[in-house]
């Protein structure tokens, strides 16, 4: 069927549904939300696919799935798989009939994450097989592999790219589809579909058992191999693979090379990678997992060989590899000289770091300006959360003094206020997150009755992951209208002490808002609604000085710091392409220069 | 073998240079592998694309000092980039600054010397076209910078594909409109570079 140039996570997808996978779920996460995307473009008969409300509940659709014999994908990003654990763990142990594959992305760097987890480290400690793939196209083969293992193991299986392998592409050799296959259907079996620690206890010896025979037959398992000859070894994993690849070019020195993809790793080619090395030098990214099983299998087999890597300080402990890093790393360890230093060329000028921003025209800046010139001169704490928003930290706005992980902006702002009550506590939160796990906090504000103002900041989608809808949208992801669930209505339900909604371009109306909210106590809610540029610009002419009236202040830009405001010849200037004329500069202009946009 | 790097800033269209470019490659036959920045970086942030085509590629990422072009649709990325380039490699950059937001002195004004990056961009680059933002934005609007580039670039034969195939490519990825669009883009850009003549 020939070649497709595609990236890692359609790789996956395409991958998926070649394997016949039939009901896919997830919920959005850089690097991983392509692959469900790419799902729901192809809008396949017999073929399912939801954005769920959060990892968790997406997991748990997945198991339901799963224990009536569909092949089930799951897809999330690394801290996605923090808050599916809890059904990911047990789902282990109760087992699944149609092949499950969670696909949680890891994020080395990490390039647009919280943390540097490493999902191969959750799999030993949640007991599940692990794919580790190193590029796009051993991705698309290795999911059908990881479908066929989860139903001869009959457990959930991980599989987990990284960002260089999710956002990376490749030109891919497209297979014919794989034989089609039946699903049973839920069968009734108490014994088999309800936990009870009985159940668990004699689970758990089945699991044990199967991991050591699954650490047996992946050695055999081709995408696990072993190859050259010599007294020095390097063993890799994941892109850091193609990195060793990469930097071997232009080396002579012999050596023995060990790719793992798996976990549990594949003894028995470990051992025989071992014998007769003086050396190993192990890159991999993250936890040093392929390490410590080199260094545990010299122990276990009394092999005198010396295993370089994050544990001996020979690689770096945290970020992502480089290839430079790698090539230096490996040229050092071969004993070859240092690759020849590029032609010395000039000393650039200082270029300016380039942080990524709120958008010009975006009604997360004109909410948290309304918060700020509100609040000026209280003593206030501003929780944030994870979205776009998250970028309302940054100078000049200043608006997010703490964030965490998913929905812990508003229930923090409760624990920060415990300690100081005389502190207004407020927590933003965006429309995904809410439903994600903004509401169980809410109602634990009520119930424990906290004195907090929520800032809800709807902009009718989830922007940051690049625009996907969700519950409060209308719309699923393959875009056919569904019932829209109300903000405004739960929070009511939930019995907020007041609510307000207001347009958040509006700032006389929203500074109001926040005002009133401030004056009083209880749970305050002020749902700030302005839909994302993303989804509505081009609708409003730019704004633009009028130089003869700009006495050049720079207010416009050192309030706001919209990126489409700079300074030029003493004079405020608004950059024609970016500017959306949402009229928000026009607030902070004293002089009145800015014109155009619509009123604010 | 070809490494095309491709930088500039969140929103300038970047990822669909690469697409086109790792397309053309892959429809004459060739092995395409490469990487994007995709994610919190893309708004207002620096970006990069990897484009590698040809026959024995591991990695996604190009090696330092081995990109045999480098296409910068914004001069300080331009600059940025250097240290990958080939000593005797081209690089094509577009002259049109982007102020990053909040890089500003007491009175407003940006720390981005532009005059300076060109002229650093000129004193360390061999091989260099720079072409003229204001007039690519005039006549192609400023959602075409990309592909005006990308004209530029297969007009000083870098690239493994040739106008024609690349004309090919873009017929069958837009609707008639942004192809047609899209085509004299390319057509503008590859003017102005033989203007630039290296």
């Amino acid at each position: 069927m020939g070649k497709r140039l595609l990236m890692g996570n359609e790789a996956i997808a395409l991958g998926a549904m070649r394997a016949r996978v039939t009901v896919v779920v997830g919920y959005p996460g850089t690097p991983s939300s392509e692959a469900l995307e790419t799902i729901a473009k192809e809008k396949r008969d017999g073929l399912y696919v939801e954005w769920s409300v959060n990892e968790k509940s997406a997991l748990e659709v997945g198991a339901g799935a799963a224990i009536s014999g569909a092949r089930v994908l799951v897809t999330m990003k690394q801290v996605g798989l923090n808050m599916a654990s809890d059904p990911l763990m047990s789902l282990n142990y109760v087992g699944v009939k149609g092949g499950m594959v969670v696909m949680a992305a890891d994020d080395p760097g990490p390039i647009s994450s919280q943390t540097e987890q490493d999902t191969r480290s959750f799999g030993r400690f949640a007991k599940l097989a692990v794919f580790d793939p190193s590029t796009p196209e051993e991705a698309y083969t290795m999911i059908a592999d990881a479908f066929a293992y989860s139903e001869k193991l009959g457990r959930p299986v991980l599989f987990r790219p990284t960002t260089r392998v999710c956002h990376s592409y490749a030109s891919v050799t497209i297979l014919d589809p794989l034989p089609p296959r039946t699903q049973t259907g839920f069968e009734k079996d108490a014994g088999r579909w309800v936990i009870f620690p009985r159940l668990a206890y004699a689970n758990h010896l089945k699991i044990e058992k199967a991991l050591t025979e699954l650490a047996d037959d992946f050695s055999y398992y081709p995408a696990n191999r072993l190859s050259g000859s010599g007294r020095k070894g390097i063993a890799a994993g994941g892109v850091s693979w193609c990195y060793v690849g990469e930097a071997l070019k232009d080396v002579s020195s012999a050596r023995r090379l060990l790719k793992v993809a798996t976990v549990p790793f594949p003894a028995r080619l470990g051992v025989e990678f071992l014998r007769g090395l003086d050396e190993v030098l192990v890159v991999e990214e993250l936890d040093p997992v392929i390490e410590r099983e080199l260094t545990y299998l010299c122990g276990l087999h009394g092999l005198d060989v010396k295993v370089r890597g994050k544990q001996s300080g020979d690689m770096p402990n945290a970020g992502e590899n480089t290839l430079a890093g790698v090539a230096r790393a490996i040229r050092s360890f071969l004993g070859e000289a240092a690759a020849e230093v590029e032609t010395p060329r000039a000393t650039p000028p200082a270029l300016p770091v380039r942080p990524p921003v709120l958008c010009a025209g975006c009604p997360h800046r004109a909410s948290f300006f309304a918060v700020k010139e509100a609040a000026k001169g209280r003593k206030s704490v501003f929780c944030g959360d994870i979205g776009c928003y998250t970028l309302g930290n940054a100078l000049p706005l200043d608006m997010v003094d703490t964030c965490l992980c998913m929905g812990a902006g508003i229930t923090m702002a409760q624990g920060i206020w415990r300690v100081e009550q005389d502190r207004a506590s407020f927590a933003f939160i965006g429309d995904s997150t809410f439903f994600h796990t903004g509401i169980p906090g809410i109602i634990n504000a009520v119930y424990n009755k906290a004195d907090v103002i929520i800032a809800v900041l709807d902009n009718s989608t989830t922007a940051m992951t690049g625009g996907q809808p969700h519950p409060g949208v209308g719309r699923s992801v393959t875009g056919e209208t569904t019932r829209r669930v109300d903000i405004a209505g739960i929070l009511s339900a939930i019995g907020a002490d007041s609510l307000e909604r207001v347009n958040a371009f509006d700032f006389a109306a929203s500074k109001a808002a926040v005002e009133r909210a401030l004056d009083k106590k209880g749970v305050r809610v002020i749902l700030f609604e302005g839909d994302c540029i993303a989804l509505s610009r081009a609708l409003r002419a730019s704004c633009t000085v009028d130089e003869k009236k700009c006495v050049g202040c720079s207010l416009c830009l050192k309030k706001l710091g919209c990126p489409a405001i700079s300074m030029y010849e003493k004079r405020a200037r608004i950059d024609q392409v970016s500017c959306t004329g949402c009229g928000l500069c026009k607030v902070v202009c004293a002089a009145r220069a800015i014109e155009g946009g619509e009123s604010a | 073998m070809t490494d095309c790097l491709i930088v500039g800033v969140g929103g300038q269209g970047t990822i669909l240079a690469s697409r086109l470019i790792g397309s053309a490659a892959l429809g004459l036959g060739l092995d395409v592998r490469g990487s994007e920045t995709i994610g919190m970086a893309q708004r207002g942030g620096s970006v990069m694309s990897h484009v590698r085509m040809g026959d024995g590629i591991h990695s996604p990422l190009i090696s330092l000092g081995s990109a045999d072009v480098i296409l910068a649709f914004e001069p300080c990325e331009g600059a940025r980039a250097v240290p990958y380039l080939r000593p005797d490699g081209l690089m094509i950059v577009c002259d049109r600054a982007i102020q990053p937001a909040g890089f500003f002195n007491a009175s407003g004004e940006s720390g981005y010397d532009l005059r300076a990056v060109i002229e650093y961009l000129r004193s360390s680059v061999e091989r260099l076209c720079i072409l003229d933002g204001e007039k690519i934005n005039e006549r192609c609007g400023a959602r075409s910078l990309n592909v005006a580039i990308l004209g530029a670039a297969l007009f000083f034969g870098e690239l493994p594909c040739s106008m024609e195939e690349m004309e090919g490519v873009i017929g069958e990825r837009f609707d008639t409109y942004y192809a047609e669009m899209n085509k004299k883009a390319l057509e503008f850009g590859a003017s102005l570079a033989c203007e630039c003549g290296k």
